[in-house]
């Protein structure tokens, strides 16, 4: 099912408007700070109400500000991977991925679940340990599963990688590209970096000061970067 | 020594921090809300009886829950006495003294959550409602429940609005700082020193425990970020 954007959302000395639609798989989103990325996926997610326009997954309005619809952030299934993380510090990594299971599910499948998760992308040995004590990359991977279980419609990366260094990156970003084809659902990735653009996206949309810029294949878009001066991405 | 004063205190002051308990927290939520409309006047509002003479605000307190006002007529309809100069006016004396405290350091604890735990329980799944109770209250847990025993001795050594609105009634509405001045008063001053003894020990505790608590988070977050 795609996912149609078309808003604009103004801000004293910031204008940001998008019209696309994005098709299962995954979409980078690349650009400077201030370019507009985080501003895309608050949108998407519900975190930010748009100034004007529409978000809608299939047939399914989640925003039209002229007929007043806002769906509730908590009812679009949404997963957000904020460039913290945000695990819960309070929870063990079991607990944190259980957060994200229906609570209509009883909760000896809910822990079931999770814990099944935290095995297939293989930190479930973390499953009672609360997340002050995992490396960056087990973080990651316990985000990953936390935003597997809500059994999410669409997925949005925001800078997923940044704090990873480059040996670290590579096996995650191979798990993104693979749970992204499981799930075959609009996958969202804001990123700076060429080098995780090049790896993870089947589409590549480049932003600046609040416009898409350009917009195409990976391969032909990052090319033309390399070129280009008022871009300031770094190849990580 | 009689020990009614002191006992009459400890129930008042435990009354008054579940009541203050209650309207404080979600005061201090409120205003832990950056964009909340009028939050600065109504942190001042809050905060006000901190710094107010107790006779000024014995007295405005006396003229809202009074004889002849509405709240005053409306308990007397309601439980069939008046509210001034009885036990439960020693309760709202000392929840008008708790309630800042209990409010400010719930501001302080809610701020100190970082607000994106919250915005990610809302993506998960969680309502406003949930995501407050399973991530942000748990989290601002150690200063709400500072806030909460500070607010529990303010409420224990309350004088001059209990004086204003309860009277100093033997046996039911005279609170241990009001024995403390009866006893000075009348020259027991045996009866003065333990019971000033007994409250300081308790006041000196309860900061104990609170600065303990406090220190404990903050090593917490130490751990967590280096």
């Amino acid at each position: 099912m795609a996912l149609t954007v078309d808003v604009i959302v103004e801000r004293p000395g910031f204008r940001f408007a998008i019209a696309t639609t994005f098709a299962p798989g995954i979409t980078c989103v690349l650009g400077p700070s201030g370019a507009g990325k985080s501003t895309l996926l608050g949108a998407i997610s519900g975190l930010l109400r748009p100034t004007r326009g529409t978000v809608a997954l299939g047939d399914e309005v989640w925003v039209d500000t002229a007929r007043g619809v806002h769906v509730a952030i908590e009812a679009r299934h949404a997963a957000y991977l904020f460039q913290s993380l945000a695990l819960f510090p309070h929870l063990s990594a079991l607990h944190n991925v259980a957060y994200a299971v229906p609570r209509a599910v009883p909760r000896a499948e809910r822990h079931a679940r999770a814990l099944a998760l935290l095995f297939k992308l293989g930190v479930d040995h973390l499953a009672d340990r609360r997340p002050r004590t995992y490396s960056g990359g087990e973080a990651q991977r316990v985000a990953l599963a936390r935003a597997l279980a809500m059994t999410p419609r669409v997925m949005l990366l925001d800078e997923p990688f940044s704090a990873l260094d480059r040996e670290r990156k590579r096996p995650l970003i191979a798990l993104v590209r693979a749970l992204a084809t499981e799930l075959a659902i609009p996958t969202i990735a804001v990123t700076h970096s060429l080098g995780e653009a090049r790896a993870l996206a089947d589409r590549v949309i480049r932003m600046d000061r609040g416009e898409v810029v350009a917009d195409g294949a990976p391969a032909d878009l990052l090319a033309r970067a390399g070129h280009d001066d008022d871009l300031v991405i770094a190849d990580g | 020594m009689d020990w009614d004063p002191l006992l009459l205190s400890l129930e008042a002051a435990l009354i008054a921090t579940l009541v203050a308990g209650v309207v404080g927290v979600a005061l201090g939520a409120l205003l832990a809300r950056p964009r909340m409309p009028g939050r600065h006047l109504l942190d001042a509002l809050v905060a006000a009886p901190m710094v107010m003479p107790p006779t000024v605000l014995g007295y405005y307190v006396l003229v809202t829950v009074g004889r002849k006002s509405a709240i005053g007529g409306l308990y007397r309809d309601v439980v069939g006495s008046d509210l001034t100069f009885t036990f439960h006016a020693v309760v709202l004396a000392a929840s008008i003294g708790a309630l800042p405290m209990i409010a400010k350091a719930a501001r302080t604890a809610f701020e100190g959550v970082d607000p994106t735990l919250p915005r990610a329980a809302r993506t998960l799944g969680a309502g406003r409602v949930r995501a407050f109770f399973t991530v942000t209250l748990p989290l601002a847990a150690p200063g709400v429940i500072g806030g909460l025993m500070l607010g529990f001795a303010r409420g224990l050594g309350d004088f001059g609005v209990t004086l204003m609105i309860a009277g100093d009634i033997p046996g039911e509405t005279q609170s241990a700082p009001l024995a403390i001045y009866d006893h000075v008063q009348a020259k027991r001053e045996h009866a003065a020193a333990v019971s000033s003894l007994v409250l300081t020990i308790g006041a000196v505790i309860i900061l104990y425990a609170v600065n303990r608590l406090t220190r404990d988070r903050h090593r917490e977050d130490e751990a967590r970020w280096h």
